[in-house]
């Protein structure tokens, strides 16, 4: 670092130092913004994370197959579909696999099933398709293969999820936005007034002929500092909630919606960077926008 | 060194400075002297490029002031040393910070400023004030680290605007005992002021101005406030 960025950096902790007050205001006012942020940055990924744990999910589709269909019907069917685009894999589900597979999701309850006096499940072919939006053409060509009983597949629930889930993320980046927009503004208006405060002084100094980025230096660190401060005690804040949400509900939530939130240390990782990097940049923008009017003569 | 060619500076209808035309060799001790109002502060701001001129030409050590670019007023404004009543000191540095601000903006190493800025200070007779601010000095105080500031970085041009205006007879006299020995180093001094005590007890170049024209220009000059059309009670040593 050359001398200029030291200077520039000690005389911006010293203005820190010396404007306790204005320190304090701008630090609350980044931290709250940077809270409410934080809080739509973790609905916003949860939502994403479970959407697509949802999608995933609906992924299959399912070939009912009439009681008399043969085996060696099931396998030439099985292997056309297997030719079919949009097709990720195709495997036979005997009505004893199907059977198991209830007991295992039935857990607790499965003994109802053994109570059963036959195995009312159909032997089916299991299509799992790449593409959910794209499922219709499958659907048609395995309707009019012989031999099949029934298809049933979810493309109505996916797709209605995935409209909500998309419109929710809209709406959560529109206000994510709004709310940098809004932070920026309160940040430049802080530093505004202390800038205003110094006004005399930025006068004087460019008499004595600094130029505008000397000026502007320590101005902009200030604000740099008081950012990361910010993005650094929200951080926290928000990482500590999650954790409490987490352990709290967590259990739940995978219960409700067959997946879980996200991990704490992926959201550690990301929320870092980004606060990081938004604490910089909103202190950066605040402290230009602010100064902006005082240095352009 | 300074050159005024037919400068003219107004403001909207009021006159600034209007077709002035002088020139100021190097080493010389000049003051400025107006009535208030006829364009002193004018004057001195358009050769800092504070003002842009409407007209003319100021040349100053060779380059023509009025065709700098923003990008060049920096470097400008530090070949040259300024006091001004004003535009004092940063209140919230100490008068050490004060001194040395005006070494960091030329980015002078920080060992040659912790050497050469407690020289400064005792040059202008405040070593002992070094770690206090602004307010917690006298004004008379003041003006020395101001005087010290703008000497610090050597210039070739030391200009000083009213720089005893608030003081009392007996300091004002001591900071001009202080621009005169600044002056026999070899800096060319521009003073303006108001006061014709100072002005006629001097002895120095003497520019009068009145309603923005140059009316008289005289070596080892005097000053008498009513001859320039002074209605005033200007004759008083320092007016507020
Ligand atoms: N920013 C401004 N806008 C409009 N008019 C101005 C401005 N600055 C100065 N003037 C006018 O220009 C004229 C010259 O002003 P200037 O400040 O140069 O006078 P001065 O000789 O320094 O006066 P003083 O002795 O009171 O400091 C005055 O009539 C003043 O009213
Ligand atoms: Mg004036």
């Amino acid at each position: 670092m050359n001398t200029r960025v030291i200077t520039a950096l000690r005389q911006a902790l010293r203005q820190i130092g010396r404007n306790l007050t204005m320190t304090m205001t701008s630090l609350f006012s980044i931290t709250a913004i940077l809270l409410i942020l934080g809080f739509f940055f973790i609905i916003i990924v949860n939502i994403n994370f479970m959407t697509q744990g949802i999608r995933d999910s609906f992924d299959t589709v399912q070939v009912n197959l009439l009681e008399t269909t043969t085996q060696e019907q099931a396998q030439t069917m099985i292997a056309d579909l297997k030719k079919q685009s949009n097709v990720a894999s195709v495997v036979y589900q005997t009505k004893d696999d199907a059977l198991a597979h209830w007991k295992e999701q039935w857990g607790d309850q499965a003994d109802i099933l053994d109570r059963l006096p036959s195995n009312p499940l159909p032997n089916s072919i299991i299509v799992t398709v790449k593409n959910i939006e794209k499922v219709d053409k499958i659907v048609t060509y395995a309707e009019a293969m012989p031999g099949v009983e029934k298809i049933t597949y979810s493309k109505d629930t996916v797709n209605k999820l995935i409209r909500i889930t998309n419109i929710i993320q809209i709406v959560a980046l529109v206000l994510i936005i709004f709310l940098l927009f809004i932070s920026i503004i309160v940040v430049s208006n802080t530093i505004k007034l202390t800038v205003m405060a110094r006004g005399r002084e930025i006068m004087i100094m460019k008499y004595v002929g600094a130029t505008n980025w000397y000026i502007r230096g320590p101005f902009l660190f200030e604000g740099i500092i008081l950012g990361l401060l910010g993005a650094l005690i929200s951080g926290v804040l928000v990482l500590v909630i999650y954790h409490l949400i987490v352990s709290k509900y967590g259990v739940n939530v995978v219960m409700i919606m067959s997946s879980g939130l996200i991990s704490e240390s992926t959201m550690l990782e990301n929320l870092t960077a980004i606060f990081a990097a938004l604490g910089i940049s909103i202190g950066a923008c605040g402290s230009i926008i602010s100064m902006r009017r005082f240095l352009d003569t | 060194m300074i050159e005024y060619v037919n400068v003219t500076k107004k403001y909207g209808e009021n006159i600034g400075v209007e077709d002035v035309s002088i020139k100021i060799e190097k080493g010389e001790f000049v003051f400025l002297v107006g009535p208030s109002g006829s364009g002193k502060s004018t004057f001195v701001k358009l050769l800092l490029k504070l003002l842009e001129a409407d007209n003319g030409h100021i040349y100053f050590n060779g380059y023509d002031v009025t065709k700098l670019s923003n990008r060049e007023i920096p470097n400008h404004r530090r070949s040259m040393g300024i006091v001004f009543q004003d535009f004092s000191l940063l209140p919230k540095k100490t008068v050490f910070e004060n001194v040395a601000f005006a070494m960091e903006i030329l980015r002078k190493p920080r060992r040659v400023i912790r050497r050469q800025v407690p020289q400064m200070l005792d040059l202008v007779g405040i070593s002992s004030e070094a770690k206090k601010y602004p307010t917690e000095i006298s004004i008379g105080e003041q003006q020395r680290v101001a005087v010290a500031r703008a000497i610090v970085n050597n210039p070739s041009v030391l200009i000083a605007d009213e720089p005893t205006g608030n003081l009392d007879p007996e300091t004002g006299w001591e900071i001009m005992r202080l621009l005169e020995q600044i002056n026999k180093r070899g800096t060319t001094v521009l003073m303006v002021t108001h006061s014709s005590e100072i002005v006629n007890a001097m002895n120095k170049r003497v520019i009068a101005i009145r309603d923005g024209r140059l009316v008289r220009d005289e070596n080892e000059g005097s000053y008498h406030p009513e001859d320039d059309g002074n209605t005033k009670d200007d004759k008083g040593l320092f007016t507020i």
